[in-house]
């Protein structure tokens, strides 16, 4: 009988929720010795669980359960752009699996990958030569809170293609595994000056649909969506209650759903008028529409990071939201219902669910 | 013999290493913790900054003296290894 997990990454380590009817959940955890993990996935290449962690105190490593979370090891080795580089992994932020390659974006900026499931790694990529990337190293040019490589749209079974988010600089794809990069930024709105056509957008989460020429992305400033597999953006916005969030997702097996959470774009970066939303088109952003049926509506002033949303390959898919106050809400219907699973967990840096057998 | 103390967050990441142990030669903090490295595979990264460096809320003590990677280790020092206490 198959079970859905989702894999919760918190400031304070990985957590495991399951259920067979997506309705009841048990909750395990904490993992990886309360290690702040940023980014938590389930590969089902080899069915292990990965968690990007960043202590304070010891550095960066992944850690990898191959038991859906009762066992855990931790490796860094090759984790490092080296004694004379002058660059330092300061945190690794972002998993993927692609193809045969595990990936790991890390700050400073740069991709290192696995062929060996997480035993070993090696520096991939820092995307150097393209515009502006001189400057990507400099820690006085860096937001708060730098991610530097700070998501992945990959194929569980393409090596070669997939695309990259440098923090505040853009989305970038390769074709080549990685040899060379072509910036898929055009058409984005930015309010901000740049040096650089092809560079310098904000770009928080970006996800591709089951059609692969169809993508959305929620940006720093705006939703904007691709038919063109990434070569030109439109936005999207219009509907929403502001053009800042985070965390997107889309549907499965329907290329014109998708889901975002718009926040406060100032200091707050909480959800709108205190009502926790998920926001959701039908028509591929022509029109939104309110998903709250169960959330708190009232005095719930919740934030949610890029990689805190996502949604299962159930035929009804379930959407799943994890906040940076530690509660995860459910919902078993593509946004209609909702329920709150978790409530007194760590802040939530990502949500990923699988369906295991 | 240089007398190592290390912190507790260490131990869970790798089986069998105590708390303190006593090391068989060491000529500076590096040594020792390459001494470790080779017994615990992966120990010097969680201590080990790029650089070489020590990562920067690791604390080094050689005979009750801040320490950097470079400072020598007689052969009765005390190595003292604090991960910072910070945040809450």
């Amino acid at each position: 009988m198959s079970k859905t997990l989702l894999t919760v990454a918190t400031r304070k380590g990985a957590f495991i929720l399951e259920s067979d009817d997506r309705r009841e959940w048990t909750l395990r955890g904490p993992y990886c010795e309360g290690w702040p993990i940023y980014h938590a996935i389930y590969d089902p290449t080899t069915g292990s669980i990965y968690a990007a962690a960043a202590s304070e105190w010891h550095g960066s490593g992944v850690w990898r359960s191959d038991d859906l979370g009762e066992t855990w090891e931790m490796s860094s080795e090759g984790l490092s752009y080296g004694d004379d580089d002058g660059r330092k992994v300061s945190k690794v932020s972002t998993l993927a699996r692609a193809g045969d390659r595990l990936l790991v974006g890390v700050e400073a900026p740069g991709i290192f990958e696995s062929r060996d499931n997480g035993e070993t790694w090696s520096l991939l990529s820092t995307l150097s030569g393209q515009h502006g990337s001189e400057a990507w190293d400099d820690p006085a040019s860096q937001p708060p809170g730098h991610l530097g490589i700070s998501g992945f749209v990959t194929d569980t079974g393409d090596s070669d293609n997939f695309f990259a988010i440098v923090q505040g600089i853009g989305a970038f794809e390769t074709e080549d595994g990685g040899s060379s990069w072509t910036p898929r930024n055009n058409g984005l709105r930015r309010d901000w000056p740049s040096d650089w056509d092809d560079v310098g957008f904000c770009v928080h989460k970006l996800v591709r649909s089951s059609n692969p020429e169809r993508m959305y992305q929620q940006n720093h400033v705006g939703v904007h969506r691709s038919d063109d597999a990434g070569k030109s953006w439109t936005e999207i916005t219009e509907g929403l209650p502001g053009d800042f969030g985070f965390a997107a997702a889309v549907h499965p097996h329907d290329t014109e759903t998708f889901f975002v959470i718009p926040v406060d774009g100032g200091h707050g970066r909480t959800m709108h008028e205190g009502k926790t939303t998920v926001w959701r088109t039908r028509d591929a952003g022509s029109s939104w529409q309110p998903m709250r049926n169960g959330l708190p509506q009232e005095n719930a002033h919740l934030g949610v990071l890029r990689q805190g949303m996502t949604i299962d390959r159930h035929d009804i898919p379930g959407v799943y939201v994890g906040t940076s106050t530690g509660q995860v809400f459910a919902s078993p219907d593509e946004g209609e219902t909702w329920n709150e699973i978790a409530s007194y967990l760590p802040s939530i840096s990502s949500v990923d669910v699988a369906i295991v057998e | 013999m240089p007398d190592v103390r290390l912190p507790g967050t260490l131990s869970p990441l790798f089986p069998g290493l105590p708390r303190r142990l006593e090391l068989e030669a060491a000529a500076s903090v590096l040594d020792a913790i390459d001494e470790l490295e080779q017994r615990w595979p992966g120990l010097r990264d969680r201590l080990v900054a790029e650089g070489p460096s020590l990562r920067s809320h690791i604390h080094v003590y050689v005979d009750g003296e801040r320490a950097a990677l470079d400072t020598p280790v007689a052969e009765r020092s005390r190595l003292d290894v604090i991960a910072a206490i910070s945040g809450g």
